[in-house]
């Protein structure tokens, strides 16, 4: 056993990028929430922005047009869910579940002749001194802009949810849509924008693995990141701080049971594997103790005439 | 007369069946662990298929499905196979272990071809590849080009194949630089680009400059190129896309020869159950170009382990070496005999760390 062989600094720098693609999916998800519409098919839509995204980098050169793509499709995927639940009264537990599925095997699919393939580089951040400062250097100015995006998102999220006018309806619509319809706030068409931005987001996290936590398409590759997210929403109970706390733990815990296997520490491999999940979930049922903050309306669909 | 007239027609038909069958192309199935694309393990095997076409062309009909779980769900692969009428089926993964077996027995007419494993039947024969010869020669490569001395090591599955290609890299970068360190990650996976991907940065960052992989994927080499100064091998395949830098050379599969070998024998009638293990000798086991990355004294050294081991003077398990706990295997001058190789349960000594069990 050798635990000086880890780098403490290496190893906060590599589990920010481990948990970049669950922030994006989840800070994504929790605005969806928050709107009252629960949306089980991250997994799908994070797959779909998976490949869309690598296609598109790989025929066009730029990893920013590939991210672009990956939201577009994301959020294209999101308006199937969009029209099933919101006009056709569809029950949101099964679509969700259904955009999962239809996602994975449309992405494999797609993703048929981009097995193997190299995307093109995704520069990294590189300030003169800032980058090459000792131990915040590598941890605060040495990553890719993705993952400022995620943080900035997840800010975003947070200042718009407490401070702004937007926020309150969102959250209105969420706690009580009849009392929003009856203000005369648009449900429906605030709910769908939230679906689509969850579906953004989730293409973001999607595309965000294949081309730079990877980078690389195969089929399935989000392996169940999607869900992890889904329930990061729950045990953060809607927070967007603690959406970023979580995925980070999450992030850690994955890379330091890597790191601590290379060095040597004799634990069994399968509990490092599932140590993950378990302290994942045992941290945010701690977080999680104020129950009160699940949206009223969360899962309950809403027509004018009710 | 209208019994008559049936049996005839009966007679005719199966008449006519036989004469079919006889124009019947040999239909040879493959079942893949991987996409055909990996560019690794599954490719090498799918390009193996593509041999068998070009050799015998209408005379031969391949089927392959790829991206087969081990386990349960390759039972039901194969022997949807079998039933479409294969006559010969290559299952190309340790994990098919059991379910060829269990397969194999179910249909005593057609030929099953297991790869990697050990269980033989009377319609079962299994080949593997001594890629350990080919661990030799990256051994080689690594002990002199590492800096670090640190060599990472990503490994799939605790099995046999995989310890006897660590050990033969350890015991030939030992003997090159006797400074060298090895770290092991275990993925638990053949293709899982996410875990090989980490597992490759997480060894970088714990001063690993050289990275051997067992795993399918190139994800450790895009892992590498994006570190910048981390040395790679292609595994399975020769993966020169990433050429000459990090991937400096290669482990290549070369499994045409003997598919082709086994679909004429199918043809021919004169297939039977053998145990198959060639080595570099034998073209089955190939070492891709060593890039001009690698400084000339390793490259001569590396081509020099290569030739030896190609006409069987030196063995890649040659002693005086010791198991990890520091007990004797081999005295000076013995070499493994293949009993022991193909059970390979244990670390040489030098090696850190347990096998997973």
């Amino acid at each position: 056993m050798d635990l000086s062989a880890i780098n403490p600094v290496l190893l906060i720098a590599s589990l920010m990028v481990a948990a970049t693609p669950l922030l994006l999916a989840a800070i994504g998800e929790t605005v969806v929430e928050k709107a009252g519409v629960l949306n089980l098919g991250v997994e799908g839509m994070m797959i779909i922005g998976a490949i869309a995204g690598f296609a598109t980098a790989v025929e066009s050169g730029s990893p920013l047009l590939g991210f672009v793509a990956a939201a577009i499709a994301g959020a294209a995927l999101s308006v199937l869910f969009a029209l099933l639940t919101q006009f056709a009264q569809a029950n949101q537990v099964a679509s969700g579940l259904s955009l999962t599925l239809f996602g994975l095997g449309l992405s494999a699919l797609m993703g048929q002749s981009y097995v193997g393939i190299k995307p093109p580089q995704m520069g990294k951040l590189d300030i003169p001194v800032l980058s090459d400062l000792p131990v915040i250097g590598p941890i605060l100015f040495g990553h890719d802009l993705m993952l400022y995006f995620g943080i900035a998102l997840t800010a975003a999220v947070w200042a718009v949810f407490k401070f702004t006018r937007v926020g309150l309806i969102l959250r209105a619509v969420g706690e009580n849509h009849d009392a929003a319809h009856a203000l005369g706030y648009k449900v429906i068409k605030i709910r769908i924008l939230a679906i689509l931005f969850g579906g953004a987001c989730a293409g973001l996290g999607g595309a965000y693995i294949s081309l730079i936590r990877v980078p690389q398409w195969t089929e399935g590759m989000t392996a169940g990141i999607g869900w992890i997210a889904l329930a990061l929403v729950v045990f953060a109970s809607w927070k967007p701080w603690r959406v970023l706390l979580g995925a980070y733990l999450f992030g850690g815990v994955t890379v330091v049971q890597l790191n601590l296997q290379a060095a040597g520490v004799a634990i069994p491999v399968e509990y490092l594997a599932m140590s993950p999940y378990l302290i994942t979930i045992l941290v945010l049922v701690i977080l999680s103790a104020d129950k009160s903050s699940a949206p009223a309306a969360l899962g309950r669909n809403f027509h004018a005439s009710r | 007369m209208k019994l008559t007239k049936l049996l005839t027609s009966a007679a005719m038909a199966m008449g006519l069946a036989t004469a079919a069958m006889a124009e019947d192309p040999t239909k040879v199935g493959f079942v893949y662990v991987g996409p055909v694309g990996d560019g690794g393990w599954t490719y090498e095997h799918d390009k193996g298929r593509l041999a068998v076409e070009a050799e015998f062309g209408d005379k031969v009909e391949t089927v392959y499905v790829e991206n087969v779980a081990e386990g349960p769900d390759a039972e039901r692969v194969i022997t949807q196979m079998a039933l479409q009428g294969a006559d010969l089926i290559f299952t190309t993964s340790f994990g098919y272990m059991d379910p060829t077996i269990n397969v194999a027995q179910k249909f005593p007419n057609v030929k099953f071809e297991h790869a990697t494993g050990y269980k033989r039947s009377d319609n079962v024969s299994t080949y593997s590849a001594r890629f350990y010869e080919g661990r030799a020669v990256q051994g080689t490569i690594a002990g002199h080009m590492t800096k670090s001395n640190v060599i990472g090591y990503i490994g799939s599955y605790p099995i046999p194949e995989v310890i006897r290609g660590i050990n033969s890299a350890y015991i030939h970068a030992k003997k090159v630089n006797p400074d060298v360190q090895f770290k092991i990650v275990w993925a638990f996976t053949w293709f899982d680009p996410a875990k090989e991907a980490d597992a490759a940065k997480v060894l970088i960052e714990q001063g690993a400059d050289v990275i051997l992989q067992h795993t399918d994927s190139t994800a450790p080499q895009a892992a590498a190129q994006a570190a910048g100064n981390v040395v790679t091998f292609g595994q399975a395949s020769d993966m020169s896309e990433y050429a000459p830098f990090p991937r400096v050379s290669s482990i290549i599969d070369d499994w045409s020869h003997y598919y082709i070998a086994r679909t004429q024998a199918v043809m021919d009638g004169t297939w039977e159950t053998t145990d198959t293990w060639h080595g570099i000798g034998a073209g089955m086991v190939g070492i891709g170009e060593i890039s001009d990355a690698v400084p000339e004294d390793a490259k001569l050294a590396a081509i020099a382990v290569k030739a030896t081991l190609a006409d069987g003077v030196y063995h890649a398990f040659t002693g005086p070496l010791n198991k990890q706990d520091g007990t004797p295997w081999l005295a000076e001058g013995e070499t493994a005999d293949d009993g022991t190789l193909a059970g390979m349960n244990f670390y040489v000594e030098g090696i850190e760390g347990d096998i997973p069990q």
